[in-house]
Order: C-alpha cells, then sequence, then structure tokens
C-alpha cells in the first residue's frame, strides 16, 4: 500500500536544544498509526511540522508522494492533514452550527450570511460520523467530548485525508473513549488515515495498527502493532524496565487504626458517603468524570463544605472549615490541575515546594530563615529526585513528572496524617508514574493513610488496597483484596 | 558573577540605566545639573509619587492594582491639615489619625477586591471617587491651609542636606523591601498574585493577604499625603491627580508584571529616581516644552514594556534550555 505520508531525516533545534534529531515516520494510505513516546520525546514538534507550523532544520515531508520543500499551514489543510490539538481550536462562544459553518464560508469567500446554508453545512458535518448534538447549543456549554467531536467533523469539512490526533483521550471518560474509538473505525472504512499520538498503553494497542516509537527526539522502533507487547512498549518508551508486580505484591490487608472516617457525610456533588480510611492503607476512590470523587476529596480539604454528615478523625468529630484548619488535622491533598491548581508556575521551585512550610521556617513575626528555606527545599528536591539543575528555576521548566515531585513534596514537607492524591499522574509519563506509584506505597508502609482519586483503571488496581466506586454521587461498591481487578472496577462504574 | 546575580537581573539593568543617564547628564549639562541644590529639589519631589507607587506596586504584585492612592493622600492630607488646625497643638495626634485613616481606605479597597471579588481596576476606580468625594465634603471644595509652623517646617528640614521627604521615602522602601523580600506575608503576595486558586489550595488565606496588601499602600498614600501637606502648605481634594497614572508607569518600568507575581521594591525606587532624573534633566532644556513630557513619558513605557516582553522571551528560552 502507498504511503499518505512520507517524513525522513528530520531534524529541528529550538536554541541550542536538539528536539528532533533526524526522525523518520511512514504512514499508509487508510491505517491508524499510533505515534507514543514519553513527554518531551518530541512527538509535538513532529506533528507541528507535518503541519507546517514549524519548518525543519533539515529533513523532507512527502504527502502522497508530493514533496514539499517549504510546508505552510495552508499547504497542510490543501493537502487533507487536519489535526485536533488538546484544546481543540474552536471557538467557545459560539454556537455548534457557527463552529462548524466558518471555515466554509471563509474559504468561498463569501460575504453574506445564511442561516439556512450555515445549518445544512453543520448537518452534514455531524451526520458524517452520526453524532448528534444540539446544534443551537453554545460550545462552551458542551461536554469536552463534544466539543472533540465537532472539531472531528470541522476537519471532516475540509476534506481531510489525514487526520493527526494529539492526545485525543486526555479529557475523556471511558464510555466517550469507546464512542471516539467507534468514531475512528467508521473514518477508517471510509478510507481516512488517522494519526493517533498517545503514551496510553492499552488506548494504542486497541485501535492501532502500526506503532512509531520516538525517545529523546530519535526513532526507537516502527512496527506493526500485532508485532509489539506492552513490556517491550513500556521499555522503548522509557528504556527501562518496570514490574508493577513488587507494587502488587507489597499490598496489604491488615492495616492500623482508622484515620479518618466520614459518616452518612453529604454534600454538593455527592450523597451519603460513608468510608473509614486506616493508617497505612491506600484507598481508591474511583469513577467517571461527574461521579463526585472530586467534590469528595475536596471536601476533606475545607474547600467543599459538607451540608450534612460527619467527618472523623482518630476518633473526634471535626469541622474542617478551609484549608489551614485540614492542614493544621494532618491533611494534605495533591489537587487535580497541577497546572492551575498545584502549582505556581512562574514561580522558583523553592517557593513552590515551600509555600505549607513558611510559617515553620520563619520566627515568631513572619521573617523567613533564608538559609531554612533553601535547606528545605533542596532536601525535597533530593529526596524526590527531582531532576533539575537548580532549584531557583521556575517550576514550570520541568517536565511534567518532575512538577508532580515538586507538589508532592510540598505536602509530604507538612508531614500529613492523611495524604490525598486527585489524579496522582495526570500528563505524566510512564518512569515517573512507576516512581510515584512506589513512593506511595513506601509512604504507606510507614504508615501514612493515602487517598488516590483517579479515573485510571489500572493505577487503581496497581496502587490501592482497596476502592471505592462512586457513581452519579453515590457510593456504587467497594472492592478489595482480589475483587480489586480492572474488569470488577469497570464493571461497577457503569 | 555569581555575587552580581544575587541582585536580579532587572534591578541591575536599572542600575546601568540610571548610572548611564548620570554620566550623560553630567558630560552635557554638568554644570548646571550635578548641583546639590537640584537634587535636593529632586528628592522633595519625587517623595510624593515615589511613595505611591511602591503601594500600587506592592497591590499589582498581588494581582490587583491601586488607582486610589492619590486620593487616600489627599483625603489624608486633609483630615490631618483640619485636626491641625483644630487642635492646634497636637500634631502627632493628627499624624496618628491621617495614618489611620490611610489604612483602613486601603482595608476597605483590599475587602471590596477579595471578600466581594470585584475587578481591582474597578474596586479602586470606584473607591478614588469614594475618597475624592469625601475630600470635597470635608474641606468644602477648597484647600484646606493653616497648618502650623512647626509641621511645615518638615517641608524644609534638610539632615545632613538631605531632604526630610527624601529620608522618609527611602526609610518606605527599605521596609517594605525587607517586608516583600523576607517574611512570610510579602512571599505570599507574591504567589497569591502569580496563581490565586494555586495559592487556596496551598493553604494560604488569600483574602486576608490581599486586605493587608491594599491596607499597606493605603498606609504608604498617607504618608504621601502627610508630605505634601508639609510640603506645599496644604492640601486639596484634587492635588496631584496626574500622579496616578505615573505610579502605574513607574512600577512597570521598575519591573512589575501588570499580571502579578513578580516585581522588586528597589526595582521601582530606581525607577523613581530615573523617571525623576529624566524630568528634572528635561527642565535644563528651556527649549523642550512641557508639551513634550507626555510624549516622552508615552515612549518610555511603550519602551519599557517591549524591552521587558523581549527579555522575558529571552530568560524563558535560556531557563527551558538549561533545563
Amino acid at each position: 500500500m502507498e504511503n499518505i505520508l512520507s517524513v525522513k531525516g528530520i531534524k529541528k533545534s529550538f536554541g541550542g536544544v536538539h528536539a528532533l534529531k533526524g526522525v523518520d515516520l511512514e504512514i499508509k494510505k487508510g491505517e491508524t498509526h499510533c505515534l507514543a513516546g514519553e513527554n518531551g520525546c518530541g512527538k509535538s514538534t513532529i506533528i507541528k511540522i507535518i503541519s507546517g507550523f514549524y519548518k525543519p532544520d533539515e529533513g523532507t515531508v512527502e504527502v502522497e508522494g508530493k514533496d514539499y520543500p517549504v510546508m505552510t499551514p495552508t499547504d497542510a489543510i490543501r493537502a487533507g492533514i487536519q489535526v485536533i490539538y488538546q484544546d481543540f481550536s474552536i471557538f467557545p462562544n459560539l454556537t455548534v452550527i457557527e463552529n462548524l459553518a466558518f471555515n466554509q464560508v471563509l474559504a468561498t469567500g463569501k460575504k453574506m450570511v445564511n442561516k439556512k446554508e450555515f445549518r445544512k453545512i453543520a448537518e452534514d458535518a455531524i451526520a458524517k460520523i452520526n453524532f448528534d448534538v444540539d446544534l443551537n447549543a453554545l460550545v462552551e456549554t458542551l461536554p469536552v467530548a463534544d466539543k472533540q467531536l465537532i472539531a472531528i467533523s470541522r476537519a471532516l469539512l475540509d476534506n481531510a485525508k489525514l487526520i493527526i490526533m494529539d492526545e485525543p483521550t486526555t479529557a475523556l471518560t471511558k464510555k466517550e473513549v469507546r464512542r471516539l474509538f467507534e468514531i475512528i473505525e467508521d473514518l477508517k472504512k471510509n478510507g481516512i488515515t488517522i494519526l493517533f499520538v498517545s503514551h496510553k498503553l492499552d488506548e494504542v494497542f486497541e485501535i492501532s495498527d502500526s506503532i512509531t516509537i520516538l525517545r529523546n527526539g530519535e526513532n526507537v522502533i516502527s512496527c506493526s502493532t500485532s508485532e509489539m507487547t506492552e513490556e517491550k512498549f513500556a521499555f522503548y518508551m522509557t528504556g527501562r524496565n518496570f514490574d508493577n508486580k513488587e507494587l502488587v505484591e507489597n499490598k496489604k490487608t491488615e492495616h492500623g487504626e482508622v484515620v479518618l472516617e466520614t459518616v452518612n457525610l453529604s454534600a454538593e456533588g455527592y450523597e451519603n458517603i460513608s468510608f473509614k480510611l486506616h493508617k497505612g492503607e491506600i484507598l481508591g476512590i474511583t469513577g467517571q468524570l461527574g461521579s463526585g470523587r472530586t467534590e469528595l476529596s475536596l471536601s476533606l480539604f475545607g474547600l467543599n463544605k459538607p451540608t450534612s454528615g460527619k467527618i472523623i478523625i482518630e476518633g473526634n468529630k471535626v469541622n474542617i472549615k478551609d484549608v489551614t484548619t485540614a492542614e493544621k488535622l494532618g491533611i494534605a491533598l495533591v489537587p487535580e490541575d497541577r497546572l492551575t491548581e498545584g502549582l505556581f508556575l512562574s514561580q522558583s521551585i523553592i517557593r513552590n515546594i515551600t509555600v505549607t512550610r513558611m510559617d515553620a521556617l520563619s520566627n515568631k513575626i513572619g521573617i523567613l530563615n533564608s538559609k531554612d528555606v533553601v535547606r528545605e527545599s533542596a532536601k525535597w528536591v533530593e529526596e524526590l529526585g527531582v531532576a533539575t539543575k537548580n532549584h531557583e528555576f521556575p517550576v514550570g521548566t520541568l517536565s511534567g513528572g518532575n512538577q508532580q515531585k515538586v507538589v508532592l513534596a510540598r505536602w509530604l514537607a507538612n508531614n500529613p496524617k492523611v495524604l490525598i492524591l486527585n489524579g496522582p499522574t495526570v500528563g505524566v509519563d510512564i518512569g515517573a508514574k512507576y516512581d510515584i506509584h512506589k513512593l506511595l506505597r513506601k509512604l504507606a508502609s510507614e504508615g501514612m493513610a493515602i487517598i488516590v482519586v483517579s479515573d485510571d483503571t489500572a493505577e487503581v488496581v496497581a496502587t490501592c488496597d482497596s476502592a471505592i466506586v462512586m457513581h452519579g454521587g453515590h457510593v456504587k461498591g467497594i472492592l478489595e483484596n482480589e475483587d480489586l481487578n480492572e474488569a470488577k472496577l469497570a464493571e461497577a462504574a457503569v | 558573577m555569581k555575587r552580581i546575580r544575587k541582585i536580579d537581573d532587572n534591578v541591575f539593568r536599572l542600575i546601568i540605566i540610571l548610572i548611564t543617564f548620570l554620566l550623560i547628564a553630567g558630560i552635557t549639562k554638568g554644570g548646571t545639573f550635578m548641583k546639590p541644590s537640584i537634587f535636593q529639589t529632586m528628592g522633595k519631589q519625587l517623595a510624593e509619587y515615589g511613595l505611591m507607587s511602591i503601594g500600587c506596586g506592592i497591590c499589582m504584585i498581588s494581582g490587583g492594582i491601586d488607582l486610589s492612592c492619590v486620593y487616600i493622600a489627599n483625603l489624608c492630607g486633609i483630615i490631618a491639615g483640619l485636626s491641625m488646625q483644630k487642635s492646634g497643638s497636637s500634631i502627632i495626634v493628627a499624624i496618628l489619625i491621617s495614618l489611620l485613616v490611610g489604612a483602613a481606605c486601603g482595608a476597605f479597597n483590599g475587602f471590596l477586591v477579595s471578600y466581594l471579588r470585584i475587578p481591582a481596576m474597578l474596586a479602586t476606580l470606584g473607591s478614588y471617587q469614594l475618597f475624592q468625594g469625601i475630600s470635597v465634603v470635608l474641606s468644602g471644595g477648597s484647600s484646606v491651609s493653616g497648618i502650623p509652623d512647626t509641621y511645615t517646617s518638615l517641608g524644609t528640614l534638610t539632615i545632613i542636606g538631605i531632604p526630610f521627604a527624601f529620608i522618609m521615602f527611602l526609610l518606605v522602601v527599605l521596609i517594605m523591601t525587607f517586608i516583600m523580600s523576607k517574611t512570610t506575608f510579602g512571599t505570599k503576595v507574591y504567589l497569591v498574585g502569580t496563581n490565586a486558586k494555586c495559592a487556596i489550595f496551598a493553604g494560604i488565606k488569600n483574602n486576608t493577604i490581599i486586605i493587608k496588601t491594599y491596607m499597606l499602600s493605603g498606609l504608604i498614600a498617607a504618608v504621601a499625603g502627610l508630605l505634601s501637606l508639609a510640603r506645599i502648605n496644604s492640601a486639596k481634594a484634587d492635588f496631584g491627580t496626574s500622579y496616578t497614572m505615573q505610579c502605574i508607569l513607574i512600577a512597570v518600568l521598575g519591573g512589575v508584571n501588570p499580571n502579578g507575581g513578580f516585581g522588586s521594591i528597589p526595582g521601582i525606587a530606581i525607577a523613581v529616581l530615573i523617571l525623576q532624573m529624566l524630568s528634572s534633566y528635561l527642565n535644563t532644556f528651556p527649549d523642550i516644552s512641557n508639551y513634550y513630557r507626555d510624549l516622552i513619558w508615552g515612549v518610555a513605557l511603550i519602551g519599557v514594556l517591549i524591552i521587558n516582553f523581549v527579555i522575558n522571551k529571552k530568560k524563558t528560552a535560556r531557563l527551558a534550555k538549561m533545563s
């Protein structure tokens, strides 16, 4: 079969950084090709070169046998290449119809707007992928998954031959991922080629026909999916071998006394939740987006006021009215969205780590001991293995995994009794994910009680001793021991 | 090099600009410019708006802005003046009342911005009308004069040749530098200004920090108001209205990020010196009409914004490369 896209020997540097050191990528017509690799391996850069956003320093790009010495974004669109970015590049304050019809109208150069025609274009577009949506709805009011489908519909309107999807499943629930995969299969039947960019193992194996893996801006392997195994995949991506067995074997069924207990706790987002968390236990709280898992975790941290029920810590009923109170009670929370809730991105790593320790690192009238501040930060950088040359650099210069370690360090510095992690490894590459899971197990064995809030079932199975499955604000089931496996979790979540 | 790096890059750059400027002024206008009397005048003139720039600057670092500082200063000047007229003897009491009013005005701004979540620009735009209104009512719209001589003598007082007002400015610069760089409060102001949501998750009491920040700004404005009362021997509700924009200009020139989270007090202080010198230097050219002044300010502000943009871009690239 002929190649729709053939990219050879692409090199690209930014300043002194070699993002791509001679990458090849061959995609056959009509296949679903997966481009995989850890954060920072050059996946995004190669996409931007294919779509004409960056100019390569060296190398060639061929689309359907035609060589493009200088590819511009317009060339790429004309050649039928469409990229669905993570943020979908759609107008949130316009309706679905307007979002879909705009490009078409712009392309034909019409000056007048005809509502009927708009509607027709939009209806045709969503019909192509059997997508049912209120065309008059404002896009910002729609769920993420629908926004993505709008972006895909729009790409089809522009006669896309190759659709590049950049980490398309990151913000989707299991069910939505299913729907997306069905649509990808349909597109494939209609002869459209997909380049699926992801680092999620199970998805890659399910959807793709062939795989290209990049590491540090170089090709590691290109092969058909049938020749690949899960172990090899993780190894090719990271250059390291991982063994989840060790994690699973270290699970415990016997725990210490109860540290945290909720009794019929209700608040906005969930109702009537009762559970017990023991010393040294890792408890998973899982469920789909909107199941109330995040709201529940926020209540334990003083950010979502309970309307009824009790929170009991070490036998005493407590009223967690704000974060400061939670902190005093020994509760720590690593928030869901690292970039907007977890980190002061433009501030130094020092400030990010020591923010919760400021009172301890200062005297009575609030004057900081700068030597102690630096020492404390250096200690945690060392202890958690945060990869940085200088902890005075802004935390935004770190990779996702190292950023997450900084957020963890901030809360571990406070020596909490209960550590709550909401999506502890979202946007973190395999290596760092493994490190974080190992760290959690170690902390638990030292007696810390840990709650992992996550929709990543593999993560819950690998790390947690038991798990609460939530749905629509209620507990759907509690799984422990051998019952805690991916199949049972998926079953309980629906 | 390691030692120099201890100083903020931006402050270092400003010091270079200041020295370069002094050299140019010294060479081109040596005789008329490099005189102690010119520097004394500068010291007196810059203190008031210099102080307000610092107040406005810390509010900008916290992610907001204070457009009302000039009016807080006027209100405090009027209140001090009126109480000095009435009670005559107790100048100290008048000063204390005035400082208290300044802090209260600032706290009010902080309340609007934090608890009521009104955007700082709107909140302080609204409160400046309010403060100005109170000033007009209290003063009956005319200037408050008849200030005791003991107090106004502060306006002409010099200590080893340095004007009293300038000493006050330096004192506030020192105190604020310490507060912003060495205390938990100062660090929290920077963090709240960088990302307010993240600050909540990190256990910072944002509302308290914001109220304290605006309160400090109000307090500093009160000091400025008291100094101007001593210098011009009167206070008026609409005095120095052009200072508002100048304060913002100076804060940005001094390296304060208008989006919050960055900026240093020494940076602002040096920016004050640079602007005052530029202004005094231009005065030594009788041919350059005052009409050109706004034009020159405008060019300076836009120029600084562009330079900051370019430098930040380079810095980000450099850090990305190193890590």
